[in-house]
């Protein structure tokens, strides 16, 4: 394999597609686990056995979680269509020409693909795939003309923040990091990480773009590193994302056949290189002083910041820690300009972010839509508004540190700023449904008990303060709390926030605060008049002239 | 400089200050728990938080440090609310049992609930039944009461690399225990108690041996005895308000005398002979080749284990001289019995360390038992004794001084220096030099060796010799010596050093785990200038001058090294293992 050189990487252009047409298989761990492998194991046998001049290929998520195996189809020249809840036999039928409108669905519209651009288009185990779609263009231009000053000028410019939560100028993070003394000026001397630990519940984005399109993040990272001066990078994945990390191995490996990793990158001076260390299920190994302890080799726990990372972070150099999805945004603001990628977005949020919609929403599913969308636009235009035909009760965003927003708000447009005057914030990007069958206190309760579940036990606020939390929690749920209780609870949940070690733990009472500051009346009937007019928790009654409830157990 | 304000006041200090101690400058006090003057901030607790004025946010002042400008407020209704309520999530988290727990009214949690005035628990109890480990017989862990601060981490890790105790499980399950729940006589763990004088509360102590003392003063067929360790006459006084470093030699012998002990030793002898020993040893090795260079002390028996578990491969260069306890402890038995005509099996040996990991020695090995009996029948630490006092009642402040027996008490100011870092090195240079050269070192006080930097390097300059030596305190300062001394051995190059002597406490033996607690540079200083005071007082500065330890051998071993000296007071070396249970049981239960 000849090591690309930037003349040779020009040679790849998208191929015009094969007359005798395509079929296209989502093989994300969500299609494989709805049956997608057998459907594309059955297509390879019968294309080979019947001689069916049809090209089947692998793509990654389509983002279309509610209609899983999907497959694209594009025979015969008629333009491409995708179907989804196929079985193996009538996926077979497709290559009989049938067609089968009952099951063809259609992407959600309004969504502004970028971090998403590649994913369910190309294959991502084959970086030829990439390399046709401009991969490896952006890394080229920061290398020839750009410069590492004009990268982070660029991202500067893009207005790109961190997408893994707390919403950091990811330039001024390179910046910093780039401007750090370091102890050691060569090879070891600054880190990139790419922080791929997701772990709120009900979010996949990470996953499904480290499965989709791994390319682009190692590109990111190729960029980041370059740009902070660094020449050694380090996936940080968590374990439970087996096939992420197979195809950032297999991505990582092309690349060194390739010579885009390793030395002398594109016959440059610029050297990288890059390994994958797994998280071992710990959530808070998420929080980036806690991971590099965890590389490191240590217990996971987090360090009081400052020093922050970008001074003093992996082997006490100065590192950059990004999540999956700011970094896959980063190829494309380089290629497209940073002005361009602002023009994207509302505020100080710029760009696109992308959202896991779950919960009681009729399409589950990722969406990457421009900041500034409003929740009502995502939730109803784009998820296809509420399953079942039930009432919206309200939304939770950010995970275990977010927050729940009720109903009056649904036409806040969507930004970092916007959220936390809500009392939630944007966090990775997990979305929850919720309808009038979910109970504001049980829903508090459950993300209580993650965090309990997930705090590492090193400061005594988060350690202590979770546990006491769920028990007040638990007995309001069982009809024993009292008001004294709520005041207690109120009490914990403020010295969580101002005296916790670390993110999770100050951000923990977020959820119960924010259900507290919609849904009190409900606490109160939990306590006062021991009804849970949700019917959620099973020690209260429901609220007999709730009609929603009422119908919903007739139609059972 | 750094100009910053807390709480409106100007404080001006070094960059890096953190603001804990900048507070402290201008005489601000702010509550702490997890944090310890002594090591570096673990962040865990929550207690010591303040806010930046202007902003609702609050930070961790033991870990945070104060920059330019930087405007602290430490005391508002909000900051006290949000202390108070961790104080009390903390005591949620922690069992009633002040009144029968070791640390009782010597508590730092008790004190800080106190100081708070919590007078009811507005959180219910979350508490999990968590069985105590006592198996190692030299501190016991009691990882329900530990409020998980991590000192006794930082100890056991970063301090002393022994690594033994770990932070097992997470969240509320959190707990210290050695690793994959091994007990603590199974782990690394050698003993030296740093955990146990750090921790704040009740989780780590001293196992507890002071009833086998007063079974032994109330037994009439007991003709029991007793000698005091250097550091600990430096330390006690330290319990009952008096200053750190005063000497305190002539009241303990007075102390002990009233609580019943027959007779009155000081270890201090002991190190006398030790050197005698271990000096004719070096000297061997040098001009004979009778053994392997660099030399290294073995004095210190949580360092002597630890040598065993993790460096085994030095065992050759390890000096075979016991430490100066058992050695004094073999000569009561014997000599002491053969001069009085006490049969040694009545004989009961108690000895005062400032040493956890002595209460392990004293079963360590078959040589132990020279005299056909456990030679240390048991080994208690300075604040056992305090404790013993207690009891008693006696008022140790207002004590008479008084004389010990001298023939195994007496001492030289090199025995006494053994109880600091450094100490050990320079006793034996003097007596090396007079060896050698047949002339006293010429410039006793060797700067050199002493202090407390971690590691301490020295050229010596004895007659035609000039002896390579170093001396590290703190096991985790250990690696680099002998990281040292291993390379130059495979790359076939001479060794880097001659002598090495080794203690595994911070300062020495005044840093020892059984000290009185809040140790910190400041009081290790003080210990150590009170030894090198008696140093200077003594008549005798050179171990083998004091007249006791030549009728010792004059009347009883013969020449120095004599193959008596070495079947009483020399001791052998052999690889333990890790995470398995090592102790040869034919060595337990002696005194049971």
């Amino acid at each position: 394999m000849p090591k690309l050189t930037k003349e040779l990487l020009d040679t790849y252009k998208t191929p015009a597609s094969p007359e005798t047409g395509y079929i296209k298989v989502g093989m994300n761990t969500c299609g494989i686990s709805a049956g997608a492998q057998k459907i594309y194991d059955a297509f390879v046998h019968k294309v080979k056995e019947k001689n069916i001049p049809i090209e089947i290929k692998k793509c990654g998520c389509l983002g279309m979680c509610h209609a899983e195996p999907l497959i694209e189809v594009k025979i015969g020249g008629k333009p491409s269509v995708l179907y989804g809840r196929l079985d193996r036999e009538k996926a077979l039928s497709l290559l009989e020409n049938k067609s089968l409108p009952e099951f063809l669905v259609e992407e959600s519209p309004g969504q502004k693909k970028i971090v998403l651009r590649n994913c369910g288009v190309i294959d991502p185990e084959r970086i030829e795939d990439y390399l046709e779609k401009q991969g490896y263009q952006a890394i080229k231009k920061s290398i020839f003309e750009l410069g590492p000053e004009k990268t982070i000028e660029e991202i500067k410019k893009s207005g790109l923040r961190g997408r893994g939560g707390a919403g950091f100028p990811t330039w001024r993070k390179w910046k910093n990091t780039r401007e750090s003394e370091s102890s050691d000026d060569n090879h070891h001397g600054r880190f990139i990480i790419c922080n791929g630990d997701e772990g709120d519940p009900g979010a996949y984005m990470d996953r499904s773009v480290l499965e989709g399109d791994p390319h682009s993040v190692i590109e990111g990272m190729m960029i980041a590193g370059y740009a902070i001066g660094s020449s050694t990078g380090y996936f940080y994945i968590r374990a439970e994302y087996p096939l992420a990390v197979e195809r950032i191995r297999k991505a990582i490996a092309q690349c060194y056949r390739y010579g885009l990793l390793g030395k002398n990158i594109l016959q440059s001076d610029f050297n990288f290189d890059l390994e994958t260390r797994l998280g071992a299920g710990a959530f808070v190994c998420g929080e980036e002083t806690a991971l590099i302890a965890s590389i490191e080799g240590r217990r996971g726990y987090p360090r009081p910041r400052p020093p922050y990372p970008s001074v003093k972070g992996l082997w006490g150099k100065p590192t950059a820690i990004n999540n999956v999805e700011t970094l896959a945004n980063v190829p494309y603001i380089i290629l497209n300009g940073g002005e361009n990628y602002s023009r994207i977005g509302t505020g100080q949020s710029r760009g696109t972010k992308v959202f896991a919609l779950t919960g009681k929403i009729m399409n589950s599913g990722l969406a990457e839509v421009p900041m500034g969308m409003t929740l009502r636009e995502i939730i109803y235009k784009i998820g296809g508004g509420i399953a079942n035909n039930k009432e919206f009760k309200a939304v939770q965003t950010g995970g275990p540190s977010g927050g729940i927003i009720s109903k009056d708000y649904l036409d806040t447009p969507i930004s970092y700023e916007s959220l936390q005057e809500l009392g939630s914030i944007m966090g990775s990007g997990g979305m929850i449904v919720m309808d009038e069958d979910d109970c504001a206190v049980d829903v508090a309760k459950f993300f209580m008990k993650f965090c309990f579940d997930e705090s590492c036990g090193k400061c005594a606020p988060c350690r202590i303060g979770t546990a006491q939390a769920l028990k007040i929690l638990e007995k309001i749920t069982s009809g024993i709390g009292s008001h004294e209780d709520l005041d207690n609870l109120k009490r914990i949940c403020h010295a969580m926030q101002k005296a916790s070690l670390c993110g999770l733990g100050q951000t923990a009472p977020n959820p119960l605060l924010s259900s507290l500051r919609y849904f009190e009346d409900e606490y109160l009937e939990h306590i006062d008049e021991k009804i849970c007019r949700a019917g959620r928790c099973r020690e209260l009654k429901k609220r007999p002239e709730s009609p929603g409830i009422l119908q919903h157990k007739e139609t059972k | 400089m750094i100009h910053a304000r807390i709480n409106g006041i100007r404080v001006e200090v070094e960059e890096g200050t953190t603001v804990l101690d900048a507070a402290k400058k201008v005489n601000v006090k702010i509550p702490t728990l997890c944090k310890h003057p002594d090591l570096p901030p673990t962040a865990a607790c929550g207690i010591c938080m303040v806010q930046l004025k202007g902003t609702d946010k609050m930070i961790r002042s033991c870990c945070t440090e104060i920059t330019e400008g930087m405007d602290i407020i430490t005391l508002s209704p909000e900051i006290v609310e949000v202390r108070k309520t961790v104080l009390e999530l903390i005591l949620s988290n922690h069992p009633n049992a002040c009144l029968t727990c070791a640390r009782n009214q010597n508590c730092e949690l008790q004190s800080l609930a106190a100081e708070f005035g919590i007078k009811e628990e507005s959180f219910g109890k979350i508490l999990k039944n968590l069985e105590i480990d006592d198996s190692i017989k030299t501190i016991v862990l009691e990882p329900q009461k530990c409020i998980k601060c991590g000192r006794c981490i930082q100890a056991c890790q970063e301090m002393q690399n022994v690594w033994a105790l770990s932070f097992t499980g997470r969240g509320i399950d959190t707990r210290i225990a050695p690793a994959a729940d091994f007990t603590l006589v199974e782990s690394p763990c050698v003993s030296c108690g740093q955990c146990a004088a750090y921790c704040p509360v009740g989780a780590i102590y001293v196992y507890d041996d002071t009833a086998k003392v007063w079974g032994a003063l109330n037994d009439p067929s007991k003709h029991c005895v007793v000698q005091i360790a250097p550091a600990v006459r430096v330390a006690i006084g330290e319990s009952f308000g008096m200053e750190s470093g005063e000497l305190k030699t002539g009241k303990l012998y007075t102390l002990l005398r009233r609580m019943g002990f027959q007779a009155v030793f000081d270890t201090n002898f002991g190190a006398d002979v030790t050197i005698v020993e271990e000096a004719t040893e070096f000297v061997k090795r040098l001009t004979k080749g009778g053994g392997v260079l660099p030399l290294i002390s073995s004095c210190c028996p949580a360092w002597v284990d630890f040598m065993e578990k993790f460096h085994p491969d030095m065992i050759p260069n390890f000096s075979t001289c016991k430490s100066p306890h058992e050695i004094l402890a073999a000569l009561a038995k014997t000599y002491y019995a053969l001069q009085l005509n006490i049969p040694s099996s009545s004989i009961f040996m108690v000895s005062i360390m400032p040493c956890i990991a002595k209460k392990f020695e004293i079963h360590r090995s078959r040589e132990m038992f020279v005299s056909g009996y456990q030679d240390v029948n048991v080994s208690i630490t300075t604040r056992e004794l305090v404790r013993m006092i207690k009891q008693t009642g006696i008022d140790f402040s207002s004590l008479p001084d008084s004389e010990p027996d001298h023939m195994l008490a007496d001492y030289s100011g090199g025995g006494t220096i053994f109880g600091v870092t450094g100490g050990v090195m320079e006793a034996a240079l003097r007596s090396i030099s007079s060896f050698l050269t047949g002339k006293p070192l010429g410039n006793i006080g060797l700067n050199d060796v002493r202090g407390l930097k971690g590691v301490k390097e020295a050229r010596i300059k004895v007659g035609d010799y000039t002896l390579n030596v170093a001396v590290a305190h703190g096991l985790g300062n250990v690696e680099y010596v002998i990281n040292k001394i291993r390379n130059a051995r495979e790359k076939g190059e001479e060794p880097p050093y001659h002598f090495i002597e080794v203690m595994a406490c911070p300062g020495g033996c005044i840093g020892g785990g059984g000290q009185p607690r809040n140790i910190n540079d400041e009081v290790r200083r003080l210990r150590i200038n009170g030894l090198y005071t008696d140093d200077s007082h003594c008549k005798y500065r050179d171990c083998h001058d004091n007249p006791q330890v030549k009728r010792l051998y004059a009347e009883f071993l013969g020449e120095y090294g004599s193959k008596k000296s070495y079947d009483i007071l020399h001791t052998y070396y052999r690889h333990r293992k890790e995470y398995k249970s090592y102790r040869e049981t034919e060595f337990l239960g002696e005194s049971e």
